[in-house]
C-alpha cells in the first residue's frame, strides 16, 4: 500500500477531528498539535498495515490514542502526577484550545479518569459506535459502554445537571449515605 | 371519571416509580443535555479545519519524496 493523493486527502480529512480528541485527552492545544502532527508521521510511515477499505480516521484515532498512552504512562514514571496534571494544565492555558463558554465542562471533563474520558469523547462527541470504541480503545464493547455510563454519571453530577424527571434517583442514594454517615 | 384522577390527590403510585428507577441511570434529559455540550466544546475545535501546519507538512514530505526518487533515478 502506498500513500496515493486518497490516501493523504482521507488523512488531513482526520485532522479536525483528531485535534478535538487530543485537545480533550491533554487538555492543552500544543500538545495536541504535536500529538496530532507525530499522529500523522506515524500513519504515513506505517500506511502498509492501514487495511484499504476500512475507516481511516478510525485507524488514525487509534495511533493518536496510543501515543497519549505512552506518553501518558512515561510521564507518570517520571512524576508521581496522577490526574493533576491535566487540570494543571487546564489552570495555566485556560485560554487555550477553548472558549470560555467550554471552560466549566472541560474542567468536569478533566476530573474524569482518562479511561472514561476518551470513552465518552470517541462514543459521544466523535460519533464512533461502541464496537469502533472498543477497537480503537483495545477493549471489549461492554467495558466501552460501562465507562461511558459512568463518565455520564460523574458529568452531571461535576456539573450539578439534572432533567426535571430526575429529581428522583438519587436521593434514595443519598439519604442511604446520610444514614450510614451518623453511625 | 374515576375518583384517582381528581387534583389535589396524593399519588401513592409516583414515589415508587422514583424509587425503582435503576441506580446509577441517567434520564434521557439529562444525557441529551450532556451530549449536547459536549458535542458543542468538541465542534469547535473540529470547526476550525485543518490548521496550516499540517498541509504544509504533508506538502514538505512529498517534497523530499520527489526528491529521493530523483536522486535514486540520476
Amino acid at each position: 500500500m502506498t500513500l496515493t493523493p486518497s490516501l493523504k486527502e482521507a488523512m488531513l480529512a482526520a485532522v479536525p477531528s483528531l485535534r478535538a480528541f487530543a485537545i480533550s485527552l491533554s487538555g492543552n492545544i500544543d500538545r495536541a498539535d504535536d500529538l496530532v502532527q507525530e499522529t500523522l508521521l506515524r500513519a504515513i510511515a506505517n500506511i502498509d498495515s492501514f487495511q484499504p477499505g476500512t475507516n481511516m480516521s478510525a485507524w488514525m484515532f487509534t495511533i493518536l490514542r496510543n501515543l497519549f498512552r505512552s506518553e501518558y504512562r512515561k510521564r507518570r514514571r517520571e512524576v508521581e502526577d496522577t490526574d493533576g496534571s491535566y487540570a494543571e494544565s487546564l489552570k495555566s492555558h485556560p485560554e487555550q484550545g477553548s472558549r470560555l463558554e467550554f471552560q466549566e465542562f472541560r474542567g468536569a471533563l478533566a476530573k474524569l479518569p482518562p479511561d472514561q474520558r476518551e470513552a465518552l469523547i470517541l462514543v459521544g462527541a466523535s460519533g464512533f459506535s461502541y464496537e469502533e470504541a472498543a477497537h480503537i480503545c483495545g477493549c471489549a464493547v461492554g467495558t466501552i459502554k460501562s465507562r461511558v455510563n459512568r463518565a455520564r454519571t460523574r458529568l452531571a453530577d461535576l456539573l450539578s445537571i439534572e432533567g426535571s424527571e430526575d429529581f428522583g434517583p438519587d436521593q434514595s442514594t443519598r439519604a442511604i449515605m446520610a444514614a450510614g454517615g451518623r453511625g | 371519571m374515576n375518583e384517582d384522577d381528581k387534583p389535589g390527590r396524593p399519588a401513592p403510585m409516583q414515589t415508587e416509580v422514583t424509587q425503582r428507577k435503576p441506580r446509577g441511570r441517567l434520564g434521557r434529559e439529562v444525557q441529551n443535555k450532556i451530549g449536547q455540550q459536549l458535542r458543542a466544546m468538541y465542534d469547535d475545535v473540529v470547526n476550525d479545519g485543518v490548521p496550516d501546519r499540517f498541509v504544509e507538512m504533508l506538502r514538505k514530505l512529498d517534497e523530499q519524496k520527489d526528491e529521493k526518487e530523483k536522486g535514486s533515478a540520476a
